[in-house]
């Protein structure tokens, strides 16, 4: 029998990176405030007190400091996982996720592998100041070379983190902030990993696929329950990897039940729903009954707080949605 | 030749080897160089003032000093120390007024976080000196371009109370400064705002005006690239910037000393050719002074100095970062207790009690001034109502796209159909 902790997502996080620090003497996890202070969220909590600040190290306030000296790291053979503060505060790290992180392989014919985890605390919902709420994952997914993985259980998380961290390729980690301490999980005191690529079921259901991740799941899961009281029986998929798609799981849901809709707090232009919607054209065309319903966050900046309730995709919204799908 | 680069002590370090150690960094100021530098100054270009020990106020004597040399006026128990500012005493008493609403301010901010009435909050207590001797040296005409500490600052140079308090309670209309406040929107994102205010006064500069602004940011923004390309521009292209750091010991955790191995952040400004001052930044009147200076060298257009400046105001935070963060994890209770001795406050009122400008009962008056005022202005931010899901909508662009029309129409219907309880948290 394994032994279980019961722990949020946040302490799952915390837990996964405690257990690959142990692990593995190449891991180092490095960013703002993750030393002595034990991070913004806790994330990195007593680590610095057990590994010490050589292994779990305060930078200075540099995110294209923090990510380029990561990618040096992992040049060299490291594994080094970068955290930066905020997802809204890796833009001055972005030349070198794109430039650098995702291409090192590519450009050295391989001779140079980058098995960094850059993580990032990301969403909306918790009524945080400007800029600490957006959900951008589709500029990293857009980028060839970069693996993107979202996370929507304690369990997943360590399991989705370790995975990242062995990975021989760059991940972009992106913890959903909203439910890092909505709800907690068993999850295993072992190293385990939980396979990157590969999407899960939540719920079963024959009349209509619902796709989502991250923070998205529980209104999703809740607006399932709902109709399903109405005898509108959800598929729900959970993508857990955003880059690369599991377009197998994807088309499967889809095939089973001829309708789908996408949930996710991003925008809705150039967001993932629309990539979800181009494979189910490409390769289920003659199962589908109805257009593929997107309920996305608005095309829009992401507001202050007073107003982000009715920016996030809530439940009601999500309902809407499926039933315009199931009802085509 | 000699009397030509002597006025920049800087450059007369550059240009003679024997002055400039062979690991190239700028030469300390040692007792025995500065004097023999005042001799030559004196020698050869009298009027100049003295190096080290100079005048505040006088443009060449603050900005020819060794960077660790902080600028004072007050020490910490109010007595004088430098050169007091040429203010009349209502002036004086305005700026301690300001001080005192700001601190007020701002503990009745960070109650409101607490009682659920606010969203995260960033406090400021201490850095009153900073903020308030900056801004007064401000003409209206002036830009500021803040972080998102700068309340003190921002109410100094007319943004009103409610705004800021508006922002904090997330509405966006917070950040919609009146027409007549110049200052820029709060900027977040570490010292992303630092090139703006280099462009925003390069602007004024290629347009022919004669605008200062002022371009706040902490000692954390010094390690970011904006920071360095912001005050690189400022140095090639001579704009009228004042780049006040706000040094107050911690970017959240991480003590100013892991931020650079450099000595002071003033040296910085050294990289850049443009001039770089330490003042004591719990010092409100020697902020104001070096301030001063530094904006009169912005404005003209004239000067035989460059015109950008960078200010390292050194102070503390005697709060936590914002009200999410918890600062016993990181720092000891002694060095803010040594701190708080320094309180910028204090120091100015003591001042003003021992010149008689100040007693019992102008302090009086000020304090139930201040808090009616703070508390007016909570009054008027909370009587505000949500603002209607249009307003997400507005602003994005100056003419809404029919998409975005659209996924307000969809929104909208379903809002009236459903009732605002299916989409609020609360």
């Amino acid at each position: 029998m394994t032994e279980t902790q019961n722990l949020t997502l946040v302490q799952a996080v915390r837990d996964g990176l405690h257990t690959e620090l142990r692990e593995d003497d190449d891991v180092v996890v490095m960013g703002q405030d993750v030393g002595k202070n034990g991070g913004v969220f806790r994330a990195t909590e007593g680590l610095y007190d057990e590994f010490g600040g050589d292994r779990v190290i305060d930078t200075p306030l540099a995110e294209s400091g923090i990510v380029g000296t990561a990618v040096g790291m992992a040049a060299m053979g490291m594994r080094p996982v970068p955290e930066i503060q905020f997802s809204g505060f890796m833009y001055p790290g972005f030349d070198q996720i794109v430039s650098h992180m995702a291409r090192f392989r590519a450009r050295s014919r391989g001779r140079f592998t980058l098995p960094m985890t850059l993580r990032a605390p990301y969403g909306g919902g918790i009524r945080a100041p400007e800029h600490h709420s957006e959900s951008k994952e589709a500029f990293y997914a857009h980028e060839a070379g970069l693996k993107v993985v979202i996370p929507s259980t304690p369990y997943d998380a360590k399991g989705l983190l370790a995975a990242s961290i062995r990975d021989p390729d760059p991940v972009i980690f992106l913890e959903p902030k909203l439910i890092y301490r909505a709800f907690r999980d068993e999850v295993p005191e072992e190293p385990y990993t939980v396979p990157l690529g590969e999407a899960v079921t939540r719920r079963e259901g024959d009349d209509v696929a619902v796709f989502t991740y991250g923070a998205m799941t529980r209104p999703t899961m809740e607006a399932a329950e709902t109709l399903g009281e109405e005898g509108i029986e959800c598929e729900v998929v959970d993508l857990r990897t955003v880059s690369p798609l599991d377009r197998e799981a994807i088309v499967e849901a889809f095939e089973k039940t001829g309708r789908a809709v996408v949930v996710h707090e991003a925008p809705k232009t150039g967001g993932l729903a629309g990539e979800i919607t181009a494979i189910l054209q490409e390769e289920a065309l003659l199962y589908q009954e109805a257009p593929i319903g997107r309920v996305t966050g608005f095309d829009v900046p992401y507001p202050l707080y007073a107003l982000e309730d009715y920016y996030l995709p809530s439940a009601a919204r999500i309902e809407e949605g499926i039933l315009e799908a199931v009802e085509f | 030749m000699l009397a030509k680069i002597l006025p920049n002590t800087s450059e007369l370090v550059q240009k003679c080897p024997i002055l400039t150690p062979s690991d190239g960094r700028f030469l300390r100021a040692t007792p025995l160089f500065l004097s023999i530098l005042n001799y030559l100054r004196k020698r050869y270009y009298p009027g100049g003032g003295r190096i080290g020990h100079a005048k505040v106020g006088s443009t060449v004597s603050v900005f020819d000093r060794a960077y660790d040399e902080t600028v004072r006026v007050l020490d910490e128990d109010g007595e004088v120390v430098g050169d007091v500012p040429d203010l009349d005493d209502e002036s004086l008493v305005e700026m301690y007024r300001h001080m005192r609403l700001a601190r007020h301010f701002d503990g009745r901010a960070v109650s409101l976080q607490r009682q659920g009435r606010m969203g995260t909050y960033p406090p400021l207590s201490g850095q009153e000196g900073a903020q308030v001797g900056s801004a007064y040296a401000l003409d209206a005409d002036d830009w500021m371009v803040p972080s998102y500490r700068e309340h003190g600052a921002a109410l100094v140079h007319g943004l009103p109370l409610k705004q800021t308090l508006l922002y904090w309670m997330g509405h966006e209309d917070g950040n919609r400064a009146p027409d007549d406040v110049n200052v820029f929107p709060v900027a977040v994102p570490i010292a992303s705002q630092v090139p703006h205010a280099t462009g925003a006064a390069w602007a004024s500069k290629l347009r022919g005006e004669n605008d200062a602004f002022i371009c706040y940011f902490g000692d954390g923004a010094t390690s970011e690239g904006d920071f360095h390309e912001g005050v690189n521009f400022a140095g090639v292209f001579d704009t009228p910037t004042v780049f006040f750091c706000n040094n107050n010991q911690w970017a959240i955790s991480v003590p100013r000393e892991r931020q650079t191995r450099s000595a002071t952040l003033a040296q910085k400004a050294e990289a850049y050719g443009i001039d770089g001052v330490q003042v004591d930044g719990m010092d409100p009147l020697a902020v104001y002074s070096v301030t001063e200076a530094a904006l009169e060298k912005a404005r003209d257009p004239d000067t035989d100095r460059p015109r950008p400046t960078l200010i390292e105001a050194v102070q503390y935070r005697f709060g936590a970062h914002t009200t999410a963060d918890d600062p016993t994890v990181y720092r000891d209770d002694d060095e803010v207790e040594r701190w708080r001795r320094k309180d910028p406050i204090d120091r100015l009122e003591s001042y003003l009690r021992d010149e008689g400008v100040l007693d019992d009962e102008r302090v009086a008056e000020i304090e139930s001034s201040v808090e009616a005022r703070v508390a007016d202005a909570i009054d008027a931010a909370e009587s505000m109502a949500r603002p209607e899901p249009r307003a997400l909508f507005e602003h994005a662009y100056a003419e809404l796209p029919p998409e975005l029309e659209r996924q307000y129409e969809e929104f909208a219907a379903l809002r009236d159909d459903r009732g605002d309880a299916a989409f609020l948290e609360e």
